[in-house]
């Protein structure tokens, strides 16, 4: 097992996920095969080999620095969101 | 008159054209076969029937009206990644079951535009990560070849619905083959672009680098018509390439005299299913009696393709889908204990396993001491592939072979081990590490299962692709196979 279940509750934690207890052994056997897996990538020689960044060699384009939305606020929260007050999107208390 | 649900794209559009019958007619017959019988195969999420109707009636009058765009009155479906203005878009996921879009697509505003009519919206794996549509959160699609089958995925709702005749096209989204599989495992025609040439504006993200849309119809001729339709610069997405759009249309009955078409020795090795390349071997005869001329070409770093995109694939995912956090849209968790608490509630709840998966994969290989070791090696090895296809595209014109590796397999048989399914896509995920465009189209049967001939070009190199599939058409009629029990 190329990782342990400490190392999966860390990686889950990273991730913002809670994982459910009774799938959770089968979450790191099968994270760790996926990892065994991608591992060949090591033994390819990529010596001097220059990080694909974009595949057709493109740079990023930029636009002129112009409003070009309108506010949507309300049709935007009124349709999705979970919790809204006075155009605020409301979370359970950060600070105590 | 054959019967409506049995015409493609272009015979509707020739039928809508002579007044032999209205865009409501076809509209109306479809629905019938969705909501009746195409039920048993849980190709749909929501079915749009009255906006449906109301498109057509306008289709009708503005074709009456002598005001007829290139699609008018054309019925097709949407994979539910593309975002919808006021219907549903879930992802096939129980994080987006309640999300209602607040702005259409680009690839859905283009195709209304041009006067679609849209049947409804389509199942698929969840966000798109799975081949075989058993990740959806709405359960799995059915093949119309057999039930007991997958049709393939991610886009699997649209394959099953084309190939059932419940719709006559379908658009798709491919980030590793989620087009082109599927459309070989159901007998049907789908064609993934050069990356950049569809605006992924308003497509749900799953994989940045590698998503391209596209479409599912059942002839090349139908697949040339949408992509004229949908192809082009799009200010909103910022990797949209500005670049004129050819007239793929006009272009099909080029003569396949002379094109160069190129074999990859390692495409029928071991791994190929015995029957599956019989077939394929047959359909490149096909070609070659046409006048192409065939020949070896090489991709040394193809075994590494897989692992190099379950790399890169999943760790845009992990970034991606970040931002579902129970907070702004989408699943929120109930009784969470504080916010972080929240986070990790709505987003153990919402995503499906093969999905938490697929973002703790991307979050280990990005996470501080793995970067170098995963994610730099697998853009360098990235490199080396799209190198090999270029050196490949300066001896061919277009290359040839299998889509998959077999015909369709069972429902259930793959979902033990998670490499199994990721090697379904061997032959696919190539052109989206390159950001090639692929095509495949039905070449053959094999235990009354379709298989399909997979066409890879260069860089907006789709009118090759079109032309040689066409002209494939012209000569086979294993496009036109329809299911028994679905005629």
């Amino acid at each position: 097992m190329s990782l342990d279940k400490e190392q999966v509750q860390h990686i889950a934690m990273l991730a913002r996920l809670r994982l459910a207890d009774d799938a959770f052994d089968e979450t790191v056997d099968k994270l760790s095969r996926i990892v065994d897996f991608v591992d060949q990538l090591s033994q390819a020689d990529t010596a001097d080999v220059v990080p694909m960044a974009h595949t057709l060699n493109e740079s990023q384009r930029l636009r002129p620095d112009a409003v070009t939305e309108t506010n949507q606020r309300d049709d935007v929260q009124g349709k999705n969101a979970p919790s809204v007050a006075d155009g605020l999107y409301l979370v359970p208390k950060v600070i105590e | 008159m054959a019967e409506l649900h049995t015409l493609t794209l272009t015979e509707i559009a020739a039928g809508l054209d002579a007044g032999e019958f209205r865009s409501i007619d076809v509209t109306d017959a479809l629905l019938a076969r969705i909501e009746g019988q195409g039920e048993s195969l849980n190709a749909f999420v929501t079915v749009t029937a009255d906006a449906a109707r109301a498109a057509a009636q306008r289709a009708d009058d503005a074709r009456a009206a002598g005001d007829a765009g290139l699609l008018c009155g054309l019925p097709i479906v949407h994979k539910d990644i593309f975002c919808t203005r006021d219907v549903l878009t879930t992802c096939g996921s129980r994080m987006l079951e309640n999300f209602v879009s607040p702005y259409d697509a680009t690839v859905v505003e283009r195709l209304a535009d041009a006067g679609a009519v849209v049947l409804g919206k389509t199942n698929m794996d969840e966000f798109a990560m799975g081949s075989s549509n058993e990740t959806s959160y709405f359960g799995p699609v059915k093949n119309p070849w057999g039930a007991e089958y997958s049709p393939g995925g991610s886009s699997g709702g649209s394959s099953s619905a084309v190939a059932a005749r419940l719709a006559p096209a379908a658009t798709g989204t491919d980030t590793g083959g989620s087009i082109r599989q599927p459309a070989a495992l159901t007998g049907t025609v789908g064609i993934k672009p050069t990356y950049g040439r569809v605006s992924r504006y308003g497509m749900i993200a799953f994989a940045s680098s590698l998503d391209q849309a596209g479409v599912i119809t059942r002839s090349a001729a139908d697949a040339a018509l949408l992509l004229q339709v949908m192809a082009g610069f799009d200010q909103r997405d910022s990797t949209s390439i500005d670049r004129p759009v050819p007239a793929y249309t006009e272009h099909l009955g080029d003569s396949l005299q002379g094109l160069r078409v190129g074999i990859v020795r390692q495409h029928f090795d071991e791994g190929l299913e015995e029957q599956t390349g019989k077939a394929v071997r047959e359909s490149l005869a096909v070609l070659e009696a046409q006048g192409a001329i065939l020949s070896e070409v090489d991709l040394p770093h193809l075994d590494l393709s897989v692992p190099t995109y379950y790399v890169v694939a999943p760790a845009e995912c992990s970034s991606n889908l970040s931002r579902f956090d129970g907070v702004r849209f989408g699943h929120r968790a109930d009784g969470a204990e504080d916010l972080l608490d929240l986070y990790c509630r709505s987003r153990g709840e919402g995503f499906g396993a093969e999905v938490q998966r697929r973002i703790m994969t991307g979050t280990y290989v990005l996470s501080a001491g793995y970067y170098d070791a995963y994610y730099l090696k697998a853009q360098q090895v990235r490199q080396l592939i799209a190198d090999d296809f270029k050196k490949a595209f300066e001896q061919v014109d277009v290359i040839a072979g299998p889509t998959t590796p077999t015909p369709a397999f069972k429902l259930g048989d793959k979902t033990d081990d998670p490499i199994t399914m990721y090697l379904n896509d061997i032959y696919t995920i190539g052109a989206n590490l390159a950001g090639l465009p692929g095509m495949s189209t039905p070449c053959g049967m094999v235990d009354s299962l379709p298989v399909g001939l997979h066409l890879v070009g260069p860089h907006f190199g789709e009118q090759a692709l079109l032309t040689t599939a066409h002209q494939y058409q012209q000569q086979t009629d294993w496009h036109l196979a329809c299911p028994e029990d679905w005629r």
